[in-house]
């Protein structure tokens, strides 16, 4: 990906150098004509056209951004409720990432998800051992996060 | 137009101090080290992001004068507040806090008891250790 970005730079570049004007005006036209370029010789990436995953990034932000404002207004009931009356407790959240990076995006997203934080991580990067304020939908919130983050990071990954 | 971001702006601050707020009151309130953190992690991040929000559109409409320290700021503190408070409920279980007595489930504990019979430290309570792994 950061190939594609390099060249996709350099052709604007060479953009230009082809106008004779050295202005961001010209420096925009040359990315968009390469940007096209790149688009026409996909097939001879390795990896996938770089845009799709500057797409699925943005995805990720969005869902950081969301999932803040959720948790922030679950949190903001269980203090003012009158009666304390929740559940607690460390549940495993089995992964399947892989890489080091992955892991801790997956770790920052649940931390911020309504009512989940990390307490550890097992030392070979399977398992994610998560306190839940009310266990009781633990099976539940354990198959919205598979869901909607590993499948949002494995976007951005793959 | 700058009456608009006026009523933004206040509505950001107020907000902000009001999550404050609740942050601080969960403090008082819940039970054990982990779930305070719940509070503190996530009210605290969004309610110091809504105040330096605030900031930043004021000084932006007011004075014409864009601080890009605010935007980073506000980057920063959405990036370190979750780790924070993993890494602080994680030392908080490595050093034996015990977690609220009504909670119902551990997996974490049983997953390191495990590990101790399984691995080393044969004196460190083998007792408990075997009752937990027979069933």
């Amino acid at each position: 990906m950061a190939f594609q970005i390099l060249l996709n730079f350099i052709l604007a570049f060479i953009w230009m150098f082809l106008q004779g004007s050295y202005d961001p005006a010209a420096f925009f036209v040359g990315y968009l004509l390469g940007l096209l370029i790149i688009y026409t010789f996909r097939r001879f990436f390795k990896s996938r056209f770089y845009v799709h995953r500057v797409t699925a990034v943005l995805n990720l932000l969005y869902i950081f951004m969301r999932e803040l404002v959720l948790s922030n207004i679950a949190v903001l009931k269980l203090i003012l409720k009158p009666q304390l009356d929740i559940k607690p407790g460390i549940f495993a959240l089995p992964t399947d990432l892989t890489e080091d990076w992955e892991i801790t995006i997956l770790a920052n997203l649940i931390t911020l998800t309504p009512g989940t934080l990390v307490v550890d991580v097992s030392a070979d990067n399977k398992i994610l051992y998560v306190h839940a304020m009310d266990i009781d939908d633990a099976e539940q919130s354990i198959k919205s996060i598979k869901d909607s983050f590993e499948v949002a990071i494995m976007e951005v990954s793959r | 137009m700058i009456e608009i971001v006026r009523v933004i702006v206040g509505c950001c601050v107020v907000t902000g101090a009001l999550l404050s707020l609740v942050t601080a009151f969960g403090l008082i309130r819940l039970p054990d080290v982990y779930t305070r953190n719940h509070a503190a992690s996530k009210s605290a991040t969004m309610g110091v992001m809504l105040v330096l929000l605030g900031a930043f559109l004021y000084f932006y409409t007011e004075e014409g004068y864009a601080d890009a320290r605010l935007i980073l700021a506000i980057s920063f503190i959405f990036l370190t507040s979750p780790v924070a408070g993993h890494l602080i409920s994680r030392a908080a279980y490595n050093s034996g806090v015990k977690l609220w007595g009504h909670s119902v489930q551990d997996d974490l504990r049983e997953h390191r008891l495990v590990q101790n019979s399984k691995e080393h430290l044969p004196a460190c309570e083998p007792r408990e250790a075997d009752t937990k792994s027979q069933p």
